[in-house]
């Protein structure tokens, strides 16, 4: 056990779990904020569109997300996303061609999580908005997406924890994160296998249980009382 | 949806006005962002028909999107099958009287919820290979569908438990009261109720099992992707083969989808909505 942690990164590995998981998330909440506030926008073609990318993006497989990012648009589009000249070129690029993979996908989940917060707005907010004479930004920005955001912290939790553990897609792409360097420790020492699968279960285990409780108290905390 | 109406009002000729601008201009966005795809397209030489043609032959069917096709229906099959089954059990484990028992199914149901699907995919796979369980041709199939089973089984007994939470608590007493044990009542009173409650969420459910068992190409099981890239690579035609295989999995997932929500009006329609059925998870691994 100590000889497995001493001979490969283990820690290393899930640091890069973790870098993923944030630069997806920012990405996502950005994109899915966008879509939402399309998809509930008075502009016919913004809502089709927003919900287009939804419905296409929802029910494409991430992991033919990830690998058309690094085979697709990289390889035969040639969309760079890092500094060529760098000698680190490849790894850098595969990185961000990962996380904009995830955070375009767990975009649509952020999308109908708010629209979930949305719903959650009672419509007379939104009349007393509009009765006061906002305009369907100004109400957007100032009345519905503050408490939208607090009614959806629980699906937009979910979506993180999910977010989290689907980084592990990226060793599609050669990510050097945690479910690679399993495989790679599993091939090389096939008789540690369980113990070696325990010790990522429990790293998984370890970032998303306190997930979950932060977002529970959130949520509570959080909650705009009616 | 009611939502949308109440954020704004009828426009007037101002807003209309306002309105057709950011619909122009999210137009010609749109439009700009496909042109430049298609252009960068073109400029790499995808749209040639040398590209395309080979979706035209049946060859190109037969050897390599079909069996991909099959094996992905074939992988998601057996897993929602044996997940409903251990599902079904983790879940009135869960609700049981009795306490160990209660207790075991808690902690597989969070720990096999909080593990990556990829995870369990890949250890299952050299389980499977290092103790010579299946023989080397089903072993990426009975990764990948372990994988499958044990992460939806957890998600489909918290439906079970979700479900049944939800069912008026008079149900449970009138069981109790006409002489049923707690068991009798969970099995011949309760859980009836709570599954049709729950069948738009399980129907649901299976575009996740459907996306997720295209992680076996990570662990070489023959599934679309892992076709469509094979396909992508004898034919010279990678990006034109990612897009055919994306419309499949696309067009699969929104017909289920689709079947999910009529389940669901189906059962509303027919007075079953005592139990608020919960979303499924979002977002889960695909």
């Amino acid at each position: 056990m100590a000889d497995l942690l001493k001979q490969y990164d283990v820690l290393g590995a899930f640091w890069m779990t973790i870098v993923l998981t944030v630069f997806s998330a920012v990405g996502s909440l950005v994109i899915g904020t966008v879509v939402a506030v399309m998809r509930v926008s008075p502009v016919a073609v913004l809502r089709t569109m927003g919900a287009g990318y939804v419905n296409i993006v929802r029910n494409t497989p991430l992991t033919l997300i990830i690998v058309f990012c690094n085979i697709g648009l990289f390889v035969n589009l040639g969309l760079r996303l890092a500094d060529k000249s760098s000698s680190t070129f490849l790894v850098d690029n595969n990185i961000r061609l990962a996380v904009l993979g995830l955070s375009v996908y767990h975009a649509a989940f952020v999308c109908e999580a708010l629209r979930s917060g949305i719903n959650t707005v009672p419509a007379g907010q939104a009349e007393a908005a509009r009765s006061i004479g906002l305009s369907f930004g100004q109400n957007i920005r100032h009345v519905v997406m503050p408490q939208a955001f607090r009614g959806a912290v629980t699906p937009l939790g979910n979506t993180m924890i999910a977010l989290t553990k689907n980084t592990t897609v990226a060793s599609a792409i050669g990510v050097a994160e945690a479910s690679g360097l399993m495989k790679e420790m599993i091939e090389f020492s096939p008789d540690q296998l369980v113990l070696v699968f325990l010790v990522f279960a429990l790293g998984f285990v370890l970032l998303t249980l306190p997930m979950g409780l932060l977002f529970t108290t959130m949520s509570r905390r959080l909650a705009v009382k009616r | 949806m009611t939502s949308q109406t109440v954020l704004f009002d009828t426009p007037g000729p101002r807003a209309r006005r306002r309105h057709t601008l950011a619909a122009v201009v999210g137009g010609v966005v749109l439009l700009g962002v496909l042109a430049w795809v298609l252009s960068r397209l073109a400029a790499r030489g995808n749209l040639t028909p040398a590209k395309w043609n080979p979706f035209a032959s049946a060859d190109t069917w037969t050897e390599y999107l079909l069996p991909g096709v099959v094996g992905t229906l074939e992988a998601a099959a057996i897993s929602i099958v044996l997940a409903l089954v251990l599902g079904l059990l983790l879940g009135m484990g869960r609700l049981s009287e009795n306490r160990p028992l209660r207790w075991f199914c808690s902690v597989f149901v969070e720990f096999f919820r909080a593990v990556p699907v990829l995870l369990m995919m890949i250890f299952a796979f050299n389980l499977y290979a290092v103790y010579q369980v299946f023989d080397s041709e089903q072993l990426a199939l009975a990764g990948v569908v372990t994988g499958l089973t044990l992460y939806n089984a957890s998600v489909m007994a918290e439906l079970v438990r979700a479900g049944v939470g939800s069912l008026p608590a008079g149900q449970r007493e009138a069981g109790l009261s006409i002489g049923l044990t707690a068991s009798q009542t969970l099995r011949s009173i309760l859980l009836p109720q709570a599954l049709t409650a729950m069948l738009p969420a399980i129907v649901g459910q299976l575009v996740v099992v459907l996306k997720d068992s295209a992680l076996g190409s990570i662990i070489t099981y023959v599934e679309l992707l892992a076709q469509g890239q094979t396909l992508g690579t004898a034919r010279a035609n990678m990006v034109p083969a990612f897009i055919v295989v994306a419309a499949i999995f696309i067009a699969i997932n929104y017909l289920l989808t689709v079947l999910a929500g009529r389940v669901e009006r189906r059962m509303r329609r027919r007075g079953h909505t005592s139990a608020k059925a919960a979303p499924a998870a979002p977002g889960q691994a695909g």
